[in-house]
């Protein structure tokens, strides 16, 4: 009796499944792992919990639990700590999911003139662009918008609402799907 | 602050008009447009003869015309005084004077066909002549209402010593829908918010549409690209052209020179904004103002020789003015508060702007050389302030607050008098003022 190795004789079984034909002649083979060269040979890791890899490569995710906004002071257009933290998540997501690109929408509060707003907002998205480039993500994965004072979270006219209204938002897209 | 408005008359019967400054014995009777006494002139106004319906509708817009300045006042259309039988007639000045009228409009119309004619004449009824010739205007019958507008801009012209207003148009923009989901779109009306003739649809964001001088353009900034970008507009076929494409660079504020040949424009490379000079005609393009700080809202000076600006060069945002050639800058506003969407006056005299002061906004003029600054109004959220072709009154935006505040176009005189909203049935914003037309 031939001794086989295990990998022939399931090859062989596949093939005699298949096809219930006198048997073909049997190649033998060697295993090689293609994973070698990459530090080492592929690993059971365990189970993925639930759907999450799917998940986490949606926009939805993005602006749910990633975080899509970061927030500036009156008239400011520096990043907080906080702001910071923010991007370097969006980095980190952005660095995973290349097929995606995204535009930093920049917004300002209604108080001060359309023409300054608009100026202000371009400042507040350019901040946020660089500091994802910083961190790694392509230039050409980020475009920069000012909306000015035209689209504001809140509506009151009072600090609470002006405080939501001062922000950057990234809006990641899949790359060729549009924006 | 002064908010007044001298009334000096010229006029024969000073014994009439004890309480008024009487500074010649003869010369046309004259209403000044500058700070004192806030007495406006009584003018009288009989019903137009001739065709009854269309003259009463242009009677109508040539008092509104003239009361809506504050500088005039109609006497009661009821004054006991024999109304004359024909255009040709002599005037009763005697009468008109113990009515108390300083002045008066007669005018007739006639209408055959689509086509009216308006012929009137101005009376100084103090002196008991007429003030200046009779003049005739002929128009189709749909436009009426510029008929109406010439005759009131002979009459405050003759009594100002100003160049008139009335027969001009504004662009602006209309805004409709929830705050956080504005939608807008570009008009163009008379300047007393009829004939409204829509530009774009709303499809797009657009915003602060700026005419040309000859009233035949517009330049404005809008989002149909997805970005903000500048476009230009032919008014008379309402057809459009992008100006500016570059989609990595945003481009916006823009304004024409008073030539029309060049647009001056905020544009924004790498988050950063500075202002530009295009060629309107070729596209070319060079900056003009380059500074790591924001630079943005140019405005051309009549002339076409320099432009003020807003730059927060300095740490808030202040008024500057530089050669359209080039060079440094010169900072003109020194005060308190944040200075923005400059205007040069087209009478070349003043600079109107936006001031922002705590947690108030004024619409506020000072010289070219940022002496003499005024503030004009107040409230929660004033801006973009537009001149009038005569440098004399403002026209700007003022928006309420809270979730449902619209904002309202206003327009006040320079002395900071007569401040009162547009008569339009929807909230609008970014006025633009074109010139007189011919």
């Amino acid at each position: 009796m031939t001794v086989w190795t295990k990998p022939v004789a399931a090859a062989l079984l596949l093939t005699l499944a298949a096809c219930a034909q006198p048997a073909p002649p049997v190649t033998q083979t060697a295993v090689v792992d293609p994973y070698a060269s990459a530090g080492g040979g592929a690993l059971y890791q365990g189970d993925l919990a639930g759907g999450t890899l799917g998940a986490e490569a949606t926009a939805q995710y993005f602006n749910d639990t990633v975080g899509n906004t970061v927030l500036f002071a009156a008239n400011q257009t520096a990043l907080t700590a906080e702001a910071r933290s923010i991007l370097a998540r969006q980095a980190q997501w952005l660095n995973t999911h290349t097929n995606f690109s995204a535009v930093v929408q920049g917004h300002a509060e209604e108080t001060g003139t359309r023409e300054y707003n608009l100026a202000l907002g371009a400042r507040r998205a350019g901040a946020v662009q660089e500091y994802l480039i910083a961190q790694g993500v392509g230039a050409d994965r980020v475009r920069t918008l000012s909306f000015g004072k035209e689209r504001p979270r809140e509506v009151c006219s009072d600090e609470a609402c002006y405080a939501q209204n001062r922000r950057a938002v990234t809006v990641v897209n899949i790359v060729g799907a549009g924006s | 602050m002064f908010r007044k408005l001298t009334l000096t008359l010229s006029l024969v019967f000073a014994a009439a008009l004890p309480a008024l400054p009487v500074l010649a014995q003869d010369g046309p009777l004259r209403i000044e447009i500058t700070d004192g006494v806030t007495e406006p002139m009584a003018i009288a106004i009989p019903a137009f003869h001739g065709d009854a319906e269309v003259a009463g509708r242009i009677r109508d817009v040539v008092a509104a015309d003239l009361t809506g300045t504050g500088l005039f006042r109609e006497i009661p259309r009821d004054a006991p005084v024999a109304q004359p039988a024909s255009f040709g007639e002599a005037i009763a000045h005697d009468d008109w004077r113990a009515a108390g009228a300083q002045a008066l409009v007669s005018a007739e119309v006639t209408q055959s066909g689509d086509a009216i004619s308006v012929k009137f004449r101005l009376f100084d009824v103090y002196a008991g002549q007429a003030q200046g010739d009779g003049m005739q205007f002929d128009a189709r019958a749909a436009d009426w209402r510029r008929a109406a507008h010439k005759i009131a801009d002979q009459v405050y012209a003759r009594l100002t010593g100003e160049q008139p207003y009335f027969d001009s148009r504004v662009a602006f923009v209309q805004e409709t829908g929830p705050k956080d989901a504005r939608i807008k779109r570009i008009g163009v009306m008379d300047y007393d918010g009829q004939n409204i003739l829509w530009m774009t649809d709303s499809s797009s964001l657009v915003l602060a549409p700026q005419f040309s001088r000859d009233g035949r353009r517009l330049v404005y900034t809008s989002f149909d690209s997805g970005f903000p970008q500048i476009r230009v507009m032919e008014v008379a076929t309402v057809t459009s052209r992008p100006l500016t494409q570059d989609a990595s660079s945003m481009a916006f504020s823009p304004r024409f020179s008073p030539d029309g040949r060049w647009i001056a424009y905020s544009r924004e490379q790498g988050g950063n904004t500075d202002i530009w000079l295009m060629d309107a005609a070729s596209g070319a393009q060079r900056p003009l103002v380059q500074s790591p700080a924001i630079d943005t809202a140019p405005s051309f000076s009549p002339d076409g020789q320099r432009i003020v600006f807003e730059s927060d060069r300095s740490g808030n945002p202040q008024l500057y003015v530089v050669g359209v050639s080039g060079g440094e800058p010169t900072r003109i506003s020194f005060g308190d508060g944040r200075y923005g969407s400059p205007a040069w006056s087209p009478k070349g005299d003043l600079i109107a702007f936006t001031k922002q002061m705590g947690e108030r906004f004024h619409i506020a003029t000072m010289r070219i050389d940022g002496s003499a600054e005024r503030n004009l109004t107040e409230s929660f959220l004033d801006e973009s302030p537009t001149w009038a072709p005569n440098g004399r009154v403002v026209m700007f935006t003022r928006v309420a607050p809270g979730g449902n505040g619209q904002p309202r176009l206003h327009s006040v005189d320079i002395t900071g008098r007569n401040m009162r909203p547009l008569s339009l049935d929807f909230a609008a914003s970014d006025p633009s003022w074109g010139p007189l037309m011919p």
